[in-house]
């Protein structure tokens, strides 16, 4: 493989690496050093050193948003992996047991199917649906029920306390069938023997997940954590869509991409919304850093 | 840990234990079996409660946008008095969904046929060329995974802009390429690694150029990585909503779907056309069950590749 290797090899690589670099590499680089600005688009920028990240400390909406990061950080992975887990391994190994080849329950794949299906749906088209489904009057699809039997509606969106937690819904609604596709291929590399000699043993069902599927299952809820964290640490989709106007009410939702967002495209401020991006950046890798050091522990070898 | 070893038999599975051992070769069936029974009636009913969950707010509103809006507002939950298909025309042409339905088409199709093919074709080279700078590129573009758009969401909407891309196809078609690459690249590379040389060599042998091996040899071989990722970035792409709202913001004559269909939402709260924007989220989400429901599998497989190591 000798002749024209190296203009093969560039040729090949070139369009790649130039548009990568372009659209990619560059405005990551770029971003630092603008967040050290106090750009506003019109006249040449001034370096202001770590002023607006100084300034970051006393925003408000900023310490807002970190919070709400927070709280989906916990919450979503928590919540979605848990019901994912369990209807994971209800479609795997809920079932009767035949000659110790564990089997899922009645309709298994059926219900995969299901699951699935809204990840294949964008999020902003799943945040318009679900502004439907949470309207505040008889036109809503809960309220509208709530109202018919009698009851007051319930202002999903509108109450600041309530507000993030139907978001968070919506992101579980979406996210659970995609974890029981991945969990369900995990526990389907599991094998049948460690299941047939823990029921030897006499371990009940509840045994046999606590005992058995979790501890096997470990790399892939690492993955999963790693993934619904980075999620929650977007959510731009479902906060600029469906939440009332962008983040609201009162700031009760916003996130840290809607803020950026707002900072750069409505207000102009460049150097600011940079440094808000920057510091998302940070606390992104602190915590993929942290979930990989703390779920560190030996693997099961099978 | 050992998982066999840290299983005390519990109290309650034990009696059967001493019951018969020589039901069904060795099972022992009388107790699990009632246990099974409850465990798998809670489960069917925990999973068929989360299916109702999901399939009936998407088929209420497809059944919303055959109502009127007095419909919609007395009775939710009932059908349609009558199917009215204009809802679907006015959602199609005066809401122009139709418009943001072959706008996306045409990006996110231009977007990753470009990702495959610059993909592939990096990927390729990284994975099974020896060169000066290999592992330094590599890790350039797996870098990327670890970034987040917003970081550089600013400064690209400046780049775009100088290169006179702002509001065009093509500066959100360069763009969902180039933020696409690191997974494609991450996940093609690992591919093509596993594809054997002798096939290669083969090739070189008969005096085959090094990109007709690619294109004609290598390619075909890769064919199920290719899927896989063809399918996770047309998805992706096809869900973008941040990058269209920042680099067509003035040109909605260019608008996607996602964005398209966030702004008929904004507009049907102040003109009070609930039925119309019912019938353009159907617009939007039938194709979508059609492609899914017949690439079902591939989709599954295609969209978890990337966590499945």
């Amino acid at each position: 493989m000798r002749h024209g290797k190296y203009p093969f090899v560039i040729g090949f690589l070139f369009a790649p690496v130039a548009l990568y670099v372009t659209f990619v590499i560059w405005p990551y680089a770029q971003a630092f050093q603008i967040s050290m600005t106090n750009w506003r688009g019109l006249s040449a920028p001034q370096w202001v050193g770590f002023d607006n990240y100084r300034r970051l400390l006393d925003d408000g909406a900023f310490w807002k948003a970190v919070q709400h990061h927070g709280v989906l950080l916990l919450a979503l992975p928590l919540i979605t992996i848990a019901i994912a887990l369990f209807f994971a391994f209800l479609l795997n190994v809920g079932g009767k047991s035949s000659g110790g080849q564990r089997q899922g329950v009645w309709g298994a794949k059926f219900y995969r199917v299901v699951f699935f299906f809204p990840q294949v749906l964008a999020v902003a088209i799943i945040a318009v649906l679900f502004q439907m489904v949470y309207r505040p009057n008889e036109s809503g699809l809960i309220n509208g029920v709530l109202m018919k039997i009698g009851l007051e509606p319930i202002l999903f969106l509108v109450k600041p306390n309530l507000a993030l937690w139907s978001i968070l819904a919506v992101l579980v609604w979406q996210a659970v069938g995609f974890y029981v596709v991945l969990f369900s291929a995990g526990m389907a590399s599991i094998p049948g023997e460690i299941y047939e000699a823990a029921e030897m043993d006499g371990a009940s069902r509840v045994t046999l997940f606590f005992r058995v599927t979790l501890p096997l299952l470990w790399d892939t809820l690492q993955v999963a954590w790693v993934y619904l964290g980075i999620a929650a640490f977007d959510a731009f989709a479902i906060v600029a869509v469906l939440s009332v106007d962008g983040g609201g009410p009162d700031g009760a939702t916003t996130v840290l991409a809607m803020e950026i967002y707002r900072n750069a495209f409505v207000y102009s401020k460049y150097g600011y919304a940079s440094a808000m991006g920057v510091a998302l950046f940070f606390l992104t890798l602190t915590f993929a850093a942290l979930t990989l050091r703390l779920t560190k522990r030996e693997s099961v070898e099978y | 840990m050992n998982p066999q070893s840290t299983l005390p038999p519990t109290p309650a599975a034990l009696p059967p234990k001493t019951g018969d051992p020589s039901a069904a070769g060795g099972r022992r069936d009388k107790d699990p079996r009632s246990e099974v029974r409850l465990f798998a009636g809670l489960g069917h009913v925990a999973l068929a409660v989360w299916a109702v969950i999901v399939i009936v707010p998407i088929l209420w509103t497809f059944l919303a946008a055959f109502k009127n809006t007095s419909e919609i507002f007395s009775s939710p939950w009932t059908l349609p008095a009558e199917l009215r298909w204009e809802n679907f025309g006015r959602a199609w042409t005066k809401a122009h969904v139709g418009r943001y339905f072959l706008n996306s088409v045409l990006v996110v199709g231009c977007s990753t046929f470009g990702t495959m093919l610059l993909g592939s074709m990096a990927a390729y080279v990284l994975a099974r060329y020896r060169f000066w700078g290999n592992r330094a590129i590599y890790y350039l573009f797996v870098s990327g995974l670890a970034f987040p758009v917003f970081l550089a969401l600013v400064p690209l909407f400046f780049v775009v802009k100088q290169l006179g891309m702002l509001d065009t196809y093509q500066g959100v078609i360069l763009v969902y390429i180039a933020y696409s690459l690191p997974f494609t690249i991450f996940f093609l590379a690992a591919f093509f690694k596993t594809l054997p040389t002798s096939v290669a060599e083969a090739g070189m042998i008969d005096g085959c150029g090094h990109s007709r091996l690619f294109f004609q040899v290598m390619m075909p071989m890769a064919k199920p990585g290719l899927i896989s990722v063809a399918i996770f970035n047309i998805i992706g792409q096809w869900a973008q909503y941040q990058l269209p709202l920042v680099l067509l913001s003035n040109a909605k004559d260019k608008w996607v779907l996602t964005q398209g269909i966030a702004d008929i939402s904004v507009n049907a709260g102040y003109e009070a056309d609930w039925s119309g924007l019912f019938a353009a989220l159907t617009i939007a989400i039938l194709p979508m069950i059609i492609v899914y429901a017949v690439f079902q599998r591939q989709i599954q497989a295609g969209l978890t590749s990337g966590a499945v190591k």
